[in-house]
């Protein structure tokens, strides 16, 4: 159901801007997609592997389950990513990691490569200006994605 | 039959609106306990085995002692706290005359300690706090939380609601985004509670201690990366009478235990 509604609103942003592209940040998306990497060439999918899994660092196990270790410690708040990288392309994987928020703006997923606005926001000093990963980091994790393909 | 059907969508969309503005209603609302293993429950029920009865009997001998340059026991004011006491924690936080605020139930015993004994204020946390606290709010154990009726409570009660329904921290989750919308399922391997005030101060076992409302309030700020509140911040007391208007009817357990 969730994948549905993620997929209408993903369309609706295609129509609204087809054809162009927009400038965000230093990427740039294109429909539901960011194209280029981030940074350098492609990511490491053995860190990308060993990077979701680290509940400290990028949380997204806290929410996600999948073909990743310690399943019983998997949340059950956001959909499985088992065969994420035959469901989306590259692109589509790395806009929802960079800023899910573009597709479905009320989403609990947090916008990795954004940084939160300050105000009222109350961000912590040790994560403040910052954003959640770094553009290393998510090639990383989008390299390693792309390799779940079923 | 249109009309009737009209009436069904206008009674549909009160009850949504209601729904929404007090978080999760009537029979769907559950206590942090219902959540829980059956080896935690029965930790819980049983006073025996419950390691939070510690900080209520402590809490007991508290009551009894005679403190501060007013040399006066709670007691000396209260008598007896089953009979005084029974029911008090089920309307915190309260209005405050003396400082035009909500006051909770941790702050009326410093406020107590500091006007009628006369002795310095124990900190946050503390052993002794929280023993009373405990102590005081096991009288009202199995009540239904019935938060008092004060006009003067509303603006602070509708900040508590502005701050749980607002996205903080890096992560940039509300409490209601978790608590409100994604109930029942688990984040890592923790089943999301509705976050319920049911059961503070309680004994949690990942702290391995007694811990306040408020503690649990900072974590789950800590947990989104936000700045926590400093205890007994203003803003914290409004969230706990936010807490309790969405518990109403709910019973208290203290001291509760959670994993
Ligand atoms: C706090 C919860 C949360 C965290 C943490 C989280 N996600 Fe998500 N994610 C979601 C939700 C919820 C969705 C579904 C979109 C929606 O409906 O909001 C989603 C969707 C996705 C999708 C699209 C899945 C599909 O089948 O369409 C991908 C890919 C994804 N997340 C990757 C990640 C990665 C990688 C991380 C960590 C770096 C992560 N997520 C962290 C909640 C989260
Ligand atoms: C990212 C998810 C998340 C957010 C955001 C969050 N919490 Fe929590 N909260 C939890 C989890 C998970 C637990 C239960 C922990 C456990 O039992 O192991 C919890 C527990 C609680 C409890 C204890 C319930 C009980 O039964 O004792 C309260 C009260 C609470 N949260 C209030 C809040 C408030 C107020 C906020 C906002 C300032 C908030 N939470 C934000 C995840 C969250």
């Amino acid at each position: 159901m969730m994948r549905t509604a993620c997929l209408a609103v993903a369309g609706l942003l295609l129509a609204a801007s087809s054809g162009a592209c927009e400038e965000a940040g230093s990427y740039v998306v294109t429909g539901d997609a960011i194209m280029e990497p981030l940074v350098g060439g492609k990511g490491d999918p053995a860190r990308g592997a060993a990077l979701i899994s680290d509940r400290q660092r990028s949380l997204c196990t806290l929410c996600h389950s999948g073909p990743f270790p310690d399943a019983h410690l998997h949340g059950t708040l956001a959909p499985d990513l088992t065969g994420v990288g035959a469901r989306l392309l590259e692109g589509q994987i790395r806009l929802r990691v960079v800023d899910m928020k573009r597709l479905v703006p009320n989403t609990i997923m947090p916008s990795y490569y954004r940084i939160a606005e300050e105000e009222g926001r109350r961000v912590a000093t040790a994560w403040r200006s910052k954003p959640i990963l770094t553009g290393a980091d998510i090639e990383d994790i989008v390299a390693y994605l792309t390799t779940l393909k079923g | 039959m249109r009309a009737l059907w009209g009436l069904v969508g206008i009674i549909a969309a009160v009850v949504c609106s209601m729904a929404i503005a007090a978080g999760i209603e009537g029979s769907a609302k559950r206590s942090g306990f219902d959540f829980m293993t059956p080896e935690t429950q029965a930790l819980q029920a049983d006073d025996m085995s419950n390691p939070g009865m510690l900080w209520v009997l402590q809490g007991e001998q508290l009551w009894q002692q005679s403190e501060g340059r007013a040399d006066v026991a709670c007691a000396g004011c209260h008598g007896d706290a089953s009979q005084t006491m029974r029911g008090v924690a089920t309307r915190y936080p309260a209005f405050d005359e003396a400082t035009g605020r909500p006051i909770d139930l941790a702050g009326r015993i410093n406020s107590c300690r500091g006007e009628r004994q006369q002795a310095e204020p124990l900190t946050p946390e503390s052993d002794a706090l929280l023993a009373l606290t405990a102590y005081v709010t096991h009288q009202s154990r199995g009540m239904p939380i019935t938060p008092a009726i004060d006009a003067r409570l509303a603006p602070f009660r509708d900040n508590g609601r502005r701050l749980f329904q607002s996205r903080i921290g890096q992560l940039d989750l509300s409490c209601a985004s978790c608590h409100d919308d994604n109930w029942g399922k688990r984040l890592g391997g923790s089943v999301m509670p509705q976050a319920h005030p049911t059961g503070y101060p309680l004994y949690r076992l990942e702290w391995q201690t007694v811990g306040s409302l408020q503690r649990r309030l900072r974590n789950c700020m800590i947990g989104v990366r936000a700045e926590p509140f400093a205890f007994g911040a203003p803003e914290l007391v409004d969230l706990e009478l936010h807490l309790m208007e969405r518990a109403r009817g709910l019973r208290v357990e203290t001291p509760a235990v959670r994993p």
